[in-house]
C-alpha cells in the first residue's frame, strides 16, 4: 500500500524506510513517526474496537492520552497489549495488532452489543448481574471479561530486563516543551544540577506540533538549537522517551525510561524500560496542555480526532486522515487547524464555528453559529450534517473532522499529594492550585497558552525555583514569539441530534449515561465516575473528565466549580509491571542468605528450605532413603543413639557489652540474668509489653561485661530493634553497647551422647570440657584444631548430652569438615531441621509454633520464671487479670490412643462427650511429629488447664485435613524427663 | 518520604523502620500505684492527631539510631528530627 496521505515537510526522515505489519498487512513508514502517524499516512483510519459496544474507532489524539487506538504490538514473549499506536515510535519490522475484535477489525461480530446499547447503559452490569450471587464469579464475570476485554498476554515469561535507578538533581523539568526548553536552559546556565525528562521521543512539545517561528528560527529548529546546547552542557541531563509517573513526598518522582522500545529488541546487555526514582530538591511542572473534545452525536467514527491533533499530525508527521477535512470548534485555536492543513494542501471544506461572532481566520468557508448534529460512514467519516445559524440542515462531505474544544492545564503531577486545581473562567479550565513543596508550574499547564507566555514563564519559574535553594540564575533572552489570547466561548455538547454522543470512548460513555447517573441521584463527581466508569482505564479520562463534569455541572444547575473535580493519582501513564518489578523477579525476588557451610551441606545432598531469607539444610537423604521421613528417623536415631551434627548459624546472635551490660539484660529478660555467673549459659524468656512471649533463646556469660545472646532466626532482626529501642529511648543512660554478629559466627550444634568424646578431638587439648570442668550451661572462649578462636556453650535443645561450637564465619565450612572427619569413628551425622524439630518436641521445647505471639509464659508453663522482684519489659501488665485466668492454656504434650494414628498440628482440642464447635474449643495443638524414638505421633500443644488434665481423652479435630482423632494427655517431656542425658 | 538524621543528614524513608507514637518513651514506673493501669494507658492509648505528630523511627539499614520524627500526619511535612536518646534524656529517663 502507498503513502496516500502523505503530505509535504514534516520531521521524518525520507531518506530511509520502515516496514511494518497492522494486522497482518504491510505497511511502509519513516523514522520519526509513531504507529499512529504510519498508519494515517497509509490511509489507515480504523484503527480499534470500543471496550464496551465494539464501535468502530481511530485516533482521537496525537499522545499519551489516547483513549481509542490501542493495539497490541510485537508477538511470541514480547507482545504487549494495550499499546497507545500514538506513542509507539515505528521501527522496521513493527508487528501491531488491533484489540477486542472477533473475527477482524472490519468485520466484528460482538459489534451486536451496539445494537442493544439501550440496555447495555451506564449500571447495566450492577443492574443486571446480580442474581444469583454465585452466578457472578463462575457465568457473568468470565463472560463480560471475555466480551469487553481489550488486549491478551502472551502469558509467556517477559524475555526483557528492567532496572532500577537513582538520581539527584537541584531542579526536575517535567515536560521538554517550550517552557520546559527555557527553563532547562535557565537553569542549565546558572550550572545548577538539572534534569529534563519528557515522555516523547522528540523534545519540544507543541513545538513540533505548530508552524510558529521564534525569532528568525522555525519551531523546531529553536528546539534543536536548545537541545544541542542543554546538551553540552555537563550539569543538564535530556531524558527523552521519560515520563515522569508520579510525584511523592519530599520532591521524590518516579520515572519511567522507555530504553528500548523503539527498537525491535534491546540491544544486548540494555534493559527495556528503567524505574528512575528521582531525589529533585525543587520541580518545575511544564507538562503542557490536553486539548478536549466536544461531544456530539456519532462523534466517535474514525476520522474525527482533536484539531490540536490533527495539524500535529500534519506539521510533525506530515500525514492527514484524508484528503477532505473539516474544523469544528469554539475558540480560534481551533482555526489554526484549517489554517496548517491548507498550508499543506489538505481540502478544509468548512470551518464549524459554534459562535456567532466567530473570526473569519482560514482562507476557507467559515459557518459561524453553526454545530455539528450528526455524521455518517460505517467504518469512518463520510459526512457530517451541520445545523447553521439560521436554523437550516447542511450536509458536508468530508473524510476527518478536527474537534477543538478549548484545552485543559496538564495539573496531574500537582494533585498526587492532595493538591486540588482551581477553576480559571478565563480558559474555562482547571488550573494548578494548592501545589506540593518543592514544586512549581510553567507554561501552558498554568493555563497560559500563547508560546511567548510559555516561554516566558519557564525561564522566570526557574530563575524563581533555583533563588528558592540559594541559586542564583539569570531569566533567558527570549526570541520573538507569537502572542495570541484565548478567545473562547465554552461549549461542551452539542444538545441537539439522534445518535449517542460519546463522552469518554476509551469506556464507552455518553452523554446519555451522565443523565442517567444523575437521574438515580449519582450527584458526587466520585460516584459519577465509578458508577458510569467516566475516565477509568488506561488514558484515565485525560480527554473526557471535563466534559462529564460540564453536563454534571448543566444537569445540577451548577457551575463547574461547584460540581467539583477529581484529582488525580499516580501513575501518569499506565506502566508494566514488569518496570515495577525490576530485577526483583523469579529466584532475585529477594535474597537468599547461604550460611558458611552451605556447599558442604549441598555436597552431602542436604534438601534446604527457606527460613527467613536462609537456606537451611532440612534433612540429608541416604542412598536408598525413599522418603524424607526415613531420613528423619535415621538422623534422630543417629543422635541419641550415637551423634550428631547441625547447622545453627542462623540463630540470631547479639553481643551485648557494657558495665550494665547484666542489669540491661535483667530487664529485657522476664526471667532473673543479673546474677548469671561468668562462664554460664541461661535460657531467657522475653516479653513484649504487653506480656505476651516474644522471643526466646539462651546467653552466655563470658565476662562480667560481655554477653552473647541468641534469638530465633525469624525473630534476630525484631529483637535486634526492640533491645535498641529499650537502649536508647527507655535507660538512654546505661552503659551497654549492641552489636548483631549473627554473621560473624558460623555454629554448630553437637549433639549425643558421643559428643563430648567427638568435640575432644576439635577443642585444644589445654581446654578441660569434662563433665566436671565444663558442666551443663558451661560456656567458654576456647581454640580448636591447635590456636583457632572459638566459643563453646553446653547447651541443649535436642535433650542430649550437646554443645555448641562457633568459630568465625571464615573458617565454618573448614571445621564442619573437621567435625565430620573427627567424628567418623562414632558414624557421625549431619542432621537437619526436621530431626532438630522432632527431637525438640521429644523434649517439648517451645518454639515459634508455641510463641506464636499469642502465648504468655504462663500458658508456656514458664509462669514461675516472670521475676515479680525486678522491672523488666511485659511483667507488668503479665499480671493482668485477662492473662491469668483458671482455665488459661497449659503446654501439654498429647499421644494418639491408637499408635498408628496420626497427630494433626494445628487441629483443635475437644471434649469426647461435647459437642465439636468453637464454642466449646479445649485449645490446639501447635507442632506435631512422629519420634522413632517413641515409635508413635506426638505432639504438644496448649489445652486449657492443661496441667490437671493428664491422662484424660480428647478428640484432636482437624476441619482443614479432614481429620478426627483421638488423643491422650501426656507430659510434653516425651524423652527423658528428668534432663538425665543433657547433664551426662 | 526523606527524613534528616541529626547526624547523617537527608536520608529515604525508606532506610527506616517505624514503630509509632513517641510517647513510647513514657514508659511508667513498675513500682508505681496502679502499674498496671499505667502501663496498660502507655501501651494502648494513643492520640491519633490529624496535624503534627511526633512519632519513632529506627534507622535499620543505617546507623541504628532511634529517632523522634516530627511530621505532620496531613502533610508528610517533617519539622523536626532529633536523637531518641536526647529526647529521652531530656523527658528525665537515665538509667
Amino acid at each position: 500500500m502507498t503513502q496516500s496521505n502523505r503530505l509535504e515537510g514534516g520531521q521524518i526522515d525520507r531518506s530511509r524506510s520502515f516496514d511494518f505489519t497492522f494486522d497482518g498487512k504491510r505497511f511502509k513508514g519513516h523514522p520519526g513517526d509513531t504507529l499512529a502517524s504510519a498508519l494515517m499516512a497509509n490511509g489507515v483510519r480504523l484503527m480499534g474496537r470500543s471496550f464496551k459496544y465494539h464501535r468502530p474507532r481511530g485516533v482521537l489524539s496525537a499522545g499519551s492520552e489516547e483513549p481509542n487506538a490501542l493495539v497490541e504490538l510485537r508477538s511470541g514473549a514480547r507482545q504487549e497489549p494495550n499499546t497507545r499506536a500514538t506513542t509507539a515510535e515505528l521501527f522496521d519490522g513493527l508487528e501491531a495488532k488491533s484489540q477486542n475484535r472477533w473475527p477482524s477489525l472490519r468485520f466484528d461480530a460482538m459489534a451486536i452489543n451496539d445494537r442493544f446499547s439501550n440496555f447495555l447503559t451506564a449500571g447495566f452490569y450492577y443492574k443486571t448481574f446480580m442474581w444469583p450471587a454465585a452466578f457472578w464469579e463462575k457465568l457473568y464475570e468470565p463472560m463480560i471479561r471475555k466480551a469487553a476485554g481489550l488486549g491478551s498476554l502472551s502469558l509467556q515469561d517477559d524475555p526483557d530486563a528492567y532496572d532500577k535507578g537513582f538520581l539527584h538533581c537541584d531542579l526536575l523539568i517535567v515536560g521538554g516543551g517550550p517552557s520546559g526548553l527555557a527553563a532547562a536552559l535557565t537553569a542549565g546556565r546558572a550550572g545548577a544540577r538539572v534534569i529534563l525528562a519528557d515522555e516523547d521521543f522528540a523534545f519540544g512539545g507543541r513545538l513540533n506540533a505548530e508552524t510558529f517561528t521564534l525569532g528568525d528560527a522555525s519551531g523546531p529548529d529553536w528546539v534543536a538549537a536548545t537541545v544541542e546546547e542543554l546538551r553540552s552542557l555537563p550539569n543538564v541531563r535530556c531524558m527523552s522517551r521519560t515520563t515522569v509517573i508520579g510525584g511523592f513526598d519530599h520532591g521524590i518522582h518516579g520515572a519511567v525510561e522507555r530504553v528500548s522500545d523503539h527498537l525491535a529488541t534491546p540491544a544486548p546487555g540494555k534493559p527495556r524500560q528503567i524505574l528512575w526514582r528521582i531525589y529533585a530538591r525543587r520541580t518545575l511542572l511544564c507538562a503542557g496542555a490536553i486539548e478536549r473534545p466536544i461531544a456530539f452525536a456519532n462523534n466517535d467514527r474514525p476520522g474525527i480526532m482533536l484539531g490540536g491533533a490533527m495539524r500535529a499530525y500534519a506539521n510533525r508527521w506530515a500525514a492527514t486522515p484524508a484528503q477532505k477535512v473539516a474544523v469544528f470548534t469554539n475558540n480560534d485555536d481551533g482555526h489554526r487547524t484549517a489554517i496548517d492543513l491548507i498550508a499543506k494542501g489538505v481540502r478544509v471544506a468548512a470551518v464549524i464555528d459554534v459562535r456567532a461572532d466567530a473570526p473569519r481566520l482560514a482562507d476557507c468557508e467559515l459557518l459561524a453559529g453553526a454545530q455539528v448534529i450528526d455524521t455518517d460512514g460505517r467504518l469512518g467519516l463520510n459526512f457530517i450534517k451541520l445545523r447553521l445559524a439560521d436554523g437550516s440542515e447542511r450536509t458536508i462531505e468530508c473524510g476527518a473532522l478536527g474537534v477543538s474544544g478549548g484545552w485543559n492545564p496538564n495539573v496531574h503531577l500537582t494533585c498526587h499529594q492532595r493538591g486540588r486545581p482551581v477553576w480559571n473562567e478565563a480558559i474555562a479550565a482547571f488550573v494548578p492550585g494548592t501545589l506540593p513543596q518543592g514544586q512549581s508550574v510553567a507554561g501552558a499547564a498554568t493555563g497560559d497558552f500563547s508560546t511567548y507566555a510559555v516561554l516566558r514563564s519557564g525561564t522566570d519559574q526557574a530563575v524563581v525555583a533555583l533563588s528558592d535553594i540559594g541559586l542564583e540564575a539569570k531569566a533567558i533572552d527570549l526570541p520573538q514569539a507569537e502572542d495570541a489570547p484565548v478567545n473562547l466561548t465554552p461549549f461542551w455538547h452539542v444538545a441537539e441530534g439522534k445518535g449517542r454522543a460519546w463522552l469518554d470512548q476509551q469506556n464507552d460513555v455518553t452523554v446519555k449515561d451522565v443523565k442517567l447517573a444523575h437521574q438515580e441521584n449519582f450527584r458526587s463527581v466520585e460516584h459519577l465516575k465509578r458508577y458510569t466508569t467516566l475516565g477509568m482505564a488506561t488514558d484515565q479520562g485525560k480527554t473526557s473528565n471535563m466534559g462529564g463534569l460540564a453536563i454534571m455541572a448543566e444537569l445540577a444547575g451548577k457551575t463547574i466549580p461547584g460540581v467539583g473535580t477529581t484529582i488525580f493519582r499516580p501513575p501518569y501513564t499506565p506502566v508494566a509491571m514488569g518496570t515495577l518489578g525490576g530485577r526483583s523477579r523469579g529466584q532475585h525476588f529477594h535474597p537468599v542468605r547461604e550460611t558458611p557451610s552451605h556447599k558442604w551441606a549441598k555436597e552431602q545432598g542436604a534438601v534446604f528450605i527457606e527460613t527467613g531469607n536462609w537456606l537451611r539444610a532440612q534433612w540429608f537423604p541416604r542412598p536408598g532413603e525413599t522418603t524424607w521421613r526415613e531420613s528423619v528417623d535415621r538422623e534422630v536415631r543417629a543422635v541419641r543413639g550415637s551423634v550428631g551434627v547441625c547447622d545453627v548459624t542462623t540463630l540470631g546472635k547479639i553481643d551485648v557489652q557494657g558495665t550494665d551490660a547484666a542489669e540491661f539484660l535483667n530487664r529485657i529478660y522476664a526471667n532473673a540474668f543479673a546474677k548469671l555467673p561468668v562462664g554460664k549459659t541461661r535460657y531467657g524468656l522475653m516479653l513484649r509489653e504487653d506480656g505476651i512471649a516474644m522471643d526466646d533463646g539462651t546467653t552466655a556469660r563470658l565476662a562480667e561485661d560481655h554477653f552473647v545472646m541468641t534469638t530465633t532466626t525469624a525473630n534476630a532482626v525484631t529483637v535486634y530493634r526492640h533491645m535498641e529501642f529499650a537502649r536508647q529511648c527507655l535507660w538512654p543512660d546505661m552503659d551497654v553497647q549492641l552489636i548483631s554478629t549473627t554473621e560473624a559466627w558460623a555454629q554448630y550444634a553437637v549433639a549425643g551422647p558421643n559428643s563430648r568424646k567427638l568435640l575432644q578431638r576439635i577443642v585444644d587439648p589445654e581446654f578441660d570440657i569434662s563433665n566436671e570442668g565444663f558442666p551443663f550451661m558451661a560456656c567458654g572462649e576456647i581454640t580448636v584444631c591447635g590456636g583457632l578462636r572459638a566459643r563453646l556453650f553446653r547447651i541443649s535443645f535436642s535433650g542430649e548430652l550437646a554443645f555448641e561450637i562457633a568459630v568465625p564465619t571464615r573458617y565454618g565450612d573448614a571445621l564442619i569438615r573437621r567435625i565430620m572427619a573427627a567424628g567418623e569413628e562414632f558414624a557421625v551425622v549431619p542432621y537437619g531441621t526436621e530431626a532438630l524439630g522432632v527431637m525438640r518436641i521429644e523434649k517439648g521445647h517451645a518454639a515459634g509454633n508455641e510463641l506464636n505471639g499469642t502465648t504468655t509464659a504462663l500458658n508456656l508453663g514458664m509462669g514461675r520464671m516472670v521475676s515479680k522482684k525486678k522491672d523488666a519489659i511485659g511483667s507488668t501488665l503479665s499480671e493482668r487479670e485477662g492473662l491469668n485466668q483458671e482455665d488459661a492454656l497449659a503446654l501439654v504434650g498429647f499421644r494418639p490412643k491408637v499408635a498408628e494414628e496420626k497427630v494433626t498440628a494445628g487441629g483443635h482440642l475437644m471434649t469426647t462427650t461435647g459437642p465439636v464447635d468453637a464454642a466449646h474449643d479445649q485449645g490446639y495443638v501447635t507442632s506435631a511429629a512422629y519420634s522413632p524414638i517413641l515409635e508413635s505421633y506426638i505432639g504438644i500443644g496448649f489445652l486449657k488447664r492443661g496441667a490437671e488434665r493428664m491422662g484424660e481423652t480428647l478428640r484432636l479435630v482437624s476441619p482443614l485435613t479432614g481429620t478426627d482423632t483421638e488423643v491422650e494427655v501426656v507430659s510434653a517431656h516425651f524423652v527423658d524427663p528428668e534432663g538425665d542425658r543433657l547433664r551426662a | 518520604m526523606i527524613i534528616h538524621h541529626p547526624l547523617l543528614g537527608p536520608r529515604d524513608a525508606q532506610e527506616f523502620t517505624y514503630l509509632g507514637d513517641a510517647s513510647l518513651i513514657d514508659r511508667p514506673d513498675w513500682q508505681a500505684e496502679h502499674a498496671v493501669d499505667r502501663f496498660h494507658d502507655y501501651l494502648y492509648l494513643r492520640d491519633n492527631p490529624a496535624g503534627e505528630h511526633r512519632e519513632l523511627w529506627f534507622h535499620e539499614v543505617g546507623d541504628r539510631s532511634w529517632l523522634v520524627v516530627t511530621r505532620n500526619t496531613l502533610t508528610h511535612e517533617i519539622t523536626s528530627v532529633e536523637l531518641a536518646r536526647d529526647v529521652a534524656r531530656s523527658r528525665g529517663r537515665s538509667k
